[in-house]
This record gives C-alpha cells, structure tokens and sequence, in this order.
C-alpha cells in the first residue's frame, strides 16, 4: 500500500514536471512569436509616410552622441589592457613586434561591436525600455492612438533606425580609440619600436576586418533597439512593471547580442 | 430602452470575448447626437472595453458599431486612423506628454495634422487653454508640475484642439479632492454647451452618479457585458433596477 503511494507520488511529479516544463516552453514561444511580429510590424511602419526626421535625429543624438564619452573611456582602457596582457604573453615567446596586430584584430572583429552592444543595450536599450514602458503605464500610447497616430511608427521606428545606424558608428569609434590606447601603451611603457608596431598592423589588418565588426555591429544596434523598444510596449503593472522591463531588456539585450555573436563570426568568417 | 433617430454612436448586437469570458454580451444602444451621455458601472462591467470598441481600438467578436454613421468595421486601418480624427478623449490621468510642456501637448495634434503656422498654433492653443481655465503662468509647465485639476485642463484643451465630433471621457474625476471633482464636472457640462451648435457628442465613463445625474443629459447602466437600464438623467435615479437603486444609493 505505502510502496503503491509512492509509485502513485512519483508519477503525479514526473507528470507536473512535464507540464511545467511544457507550459514554459509554450509561453517562450508565444513570447518570440510577438517580438518576431513586433518587429515586422515596425519594418512595416517604417517604409510608410510620415517619416519623422525630428525623432529618428533625437534617437540619434540620444544613442549616439550620448553614449561617446563612455564608448570611448572603454574604448580606451579595452585598448591599452590588451596591448598590456598581449605584450607579456607575447614576449614569452619573443613575438611582441605583433601587439599592435593582434589588439587591432581582435578589437575590429570581437571586442568593439561586442563591447559596444553591450555598453548600448546596458544605457540606450535600457532607457528606451523605461520611456515606452512608462508611457504605456500612463496611458501616453493609448493617447497617441486614440489620435490616430501609430504608436510604433512614432516611438518603435525612430529608435530603432537610430540603434541601427548608431552602434555601427560608435563600434568604429571604439575600434579607433582602442587602437590609439595600444599604440600609446605599446609604443610609450613597452617600448615597442612605433615603426615596427605601425608596420605588422599594416602587414596583418585587413578592411575585410574592419567590416565584419562593423557588420555585427548593425545587427547588434538593430537588436537591442528591437528588444528594448518590444519590451517597453509590453510593459504592464505600472511603476514595477517599468523596473522589470527594464530589467528584461537589458539582460535580453546582452543576452541576443552574445548569441548572435557566435552566428554572426561563423557565417561571416566564411564570407570576408 | 431609449432608441434615437440618427445617433452619434449606434451599436447593435455587439459581442466582444476574451478567450472563455465573454465582455460585452448582445449589447445593443443608441447615443444621441449633442447630447452628454454617461455610461455608469460596477468595476470590471464592460464599460473601458466599450470605449475601445467605439474608438475602433478593439475588433468586435460579432456585432455592429456605427459612428457619425460609419460602419467601423468597414473601414480599412489608415481609414480608421483618419476616422480617429474626429474623437477627443480625456483620460483617467490626463495622459500628457510628460517631455512636453502644456502649450506643446496642446500643439501636438495640431502640428500632426494640419498645416498651420507656429504662430498660428500656438495663439491656437493659447485660446483653448484659455477657454479651460487654465491660468497663463502655467502655459509653459511641463505636466509634473501641475496639479492633477490643472491637467486634466491641459488634457482636455488638447482633446478639443481638433474640435472633435465626439468627446470621449474616462472616469474623469477618478482620483480628484471634491472641489476639483466640481470643477471638472463644470468644465465637461460648459464644453459641452459651447460646442452645441455643430452638436458634439460627449460620452462619459464613470462610477460617480452625483456628479453623472448633474451633467448628463442620459444616463446607461452597464452591468455584465450589458447596458441594463438607459433612461434620461432625470428619471435615472427614480429606475425601478435594483442594481441601479444599489448602485445610485450606494
């Protein structure tokens, strides 16, 4: 009797399991289902009259020129670390005449557009997610569409052609900035010769290099304005709901960007 | 029921369901033209889901709306963003622009849909704030800044900027100290007084019945998906319902 009850317990949990387990993934799903139609939606929106210059140029300030002190203080560091922990490890080996190569390479294809996603999704994707999302709780959108204003045109579009244009820019700003912190560490305290380091840099950097970076870099400011913006049209609960979607889209926005690192490096790998 | 000869809004057999729960239930009434209309409630009765429906924010599971004598369901989505035109709404909390200062949510609407001149829009705006009662010093306050009676001026300033056919009201006095709650309860009922001549609409949500038996020329009761009791102001407290009797002596 006490052994059936057990068998009895036993399968009810393996059962509740399963059910959890599948209620999970159904509501995953049906989450990737409305941000894939999201994003159809305002690709729809975005190739339709009125084209709101004035906000895409506010997104674009607000993306962009806000973020550059920051782009560059870690475009900077990021720069002169590496060239640090390269030389060190190099000179074991006797190659230190290729820090500069190796810490342009590796800014240009990983570290910029990655580092850079991530500083975006972390600031912009962010405030993006609370302006909607706090516009949604104070029924800010309702008001827009009661007028007859499409609110992802008005607020989804603009944020994210000015993700998308703008992460690229600041990727090839912190590609710059990181370099010149290289050069200046490598050059000045490691006493790398400048000709020879400019020279490897000439013989091993390619353009090809330059726009793979530069390519994630598009997609990785398409994303995370994508997810920071389709989190804060699904903002609910008010003030809370503000802080968790918030939360989501930031933690997503790193997330996808990581993610589609891997794809993105494999695929273009192939191709430049 | 009351049933109106050429109605502002006309909605027959209107059904709306969310998954098993069922909203609005073979809802059928007519709101008449010039008229200050309140549709009354308990929480949770039907009544925001009613206004989505009139301003065609929400597809009906079956059933009929008919607005300014257009068939909502006949038109296409740029059509219905047009149409959207002719509605002004005041929300619950106003619903400013918060980056955007009182004569600038004012201008909204107008600097989206017509192509007036700075000037033009802004001594525009001026008057409608004006004709709110809205003090000129607070002209240039951006919303966090003023008052919740102050807001709800600014709101309604700029939901009559495009001098709307229809006037749509949600809970407008929600959450508002009693003077307050007179105030705007005066401003609905001279709005509409101003507006008679080209016979503008207002329709009110609310759970107040005081100040609803002042300024409403018809009072609906919705109860369950349902309106169950539509009378004039006037006899509305007098209705044989027990649900309105609870209701009105709550």
């Amino acid at each position: 009797m006490a052994i059936d009850t057990a068998t009895h317990s036993q399968k009810n949990f393996i059962i509740r399991l399963i059910e959890s387990l599948g209620a999970s993934i159904l509501e995953n799903l049906h989450a990737f289902g409305s941000f894939i139609s999201f994003v159809l939606n305002a690709l729809l929106w975005l190739f339709r009259p009125p084209f709101r210059l004035r906000l895409f140029f506010e997104q674009l300030y607000f993306v962009g020129n806000k973020s550059i002190f920051i782009i560059m203080l870690s475009g900077s560091f990021t720069g002169m670390v590496m060239a640090y922990q390269t030389y060190f490890g190099f000179k074991l080996i006797s190659v230190d005449s290729l820090v500069g190569p190796v810490t342009a390479l590796t800014l240009a294809k990983e570290l910029a557009p990655v580092l850079t996603g991530l500083i975006v999704a972390g600031r912009a994707g962010a405030a993006m997610t609370a302006q909607i999302g706090s516009m949604k709780v104070t029924e800010q959108i309702d008001a827009l569409e009661v007028m007859g204003i499409n609110s992802v045109q008005y607020l989804a579009v603009p944020r994210i052609v000015a993700g998308t244009i703008s992460v690229p820019m600041l990727s090839a700003l912190f590609l710059f900035i990181g370099n010149v912190g290289s050069y200046i560490v490598g050059t000045k305290f490691l006493s790398i010769d400048e000709a020879i380091y400019l020279s490897k840099l000439g013989d091993f950097m390619f353009l090809g290099d330059i726009w793979q970076g530069l390519i994630k870099a598009t997609f990785f400011g398409f994303l995370i304005s994508c997810i920071g913006t389709y989190f804060g049209f699904n903002v609910t609960k008010g003030a809370e709901g503000v802080g968790k979607g918030t939360n989501l889209s930031v933690v997503w926005g790193m997330i996808m960007v990581l993610i589609t690192d891997y794809f993105l490096t494999s695929f273009l790998i192939h191709i430049l | 029921m009351l049933t109106f000869e050429n109605p502002a809004i006309r909605i027959q057999n209107l059904t709306k369901t969310f998954g098993d729960h069922t909203v609005l239930n073979k809802l059928s009434f007519d709101i008449p033209r010039g008229k200050i209309t309140t549709i009354l409630g308990f929480s949770g009765a039907g009544k925001s889901t009613l206004i989505k429906h009139i301003l065609g924010l929400v597809q009906p599971t079956s059933g009929y709306i008919s607005v300014l004598d257009r068939d909502l369901s006949s038109l296409k989505d740029v059509e219905l963003r047009e149409f959207r035109q002719s509605f002004g709404m005041l929300f619950q909390y106003a619903a400013l622009f918060d980056s955007l200062n009182a004569i600038e949510n004012v201008a909204f609407p107008l600097r989206e849909f017509t192509k007036l001149s700075n000037e033009e829009i802004i001594k525009r705006c001026e008057d409608l704030l004006e004709s709110v009662g809205l003090e000129p010093i607070a002209f240039q306050k951006i919303p966090s800044e003023l008052s919740g009676g102050m807001r709800k001026r600014v709101g309604l300033a700029r939901a009559l900027s495009l001098q709307p056919d229809i006037m749509l009201y949600d809970e407008p006095t929600t959450g508002l100290d009693p003077i307050t709650t007179h105030m705007v309860d005066n401003l609905i009922r001279s709005t509409s007084e101003k507006h008679k001549d080209r016979e503008m609409t207002s329709v009110i949500i609310s759970h107040d019945v005081k100040a609803t038996l002042r300024i409403s020329d018809f009072v609906a009761f919705l109860d369950r998906g349902n309106i169950v009791e539509y009378l004039p102001a006037s006899e509305f407290a007098k209705s044989d319902n027990e649900l309105v009797q609870e209701f009105v002596n709550l």
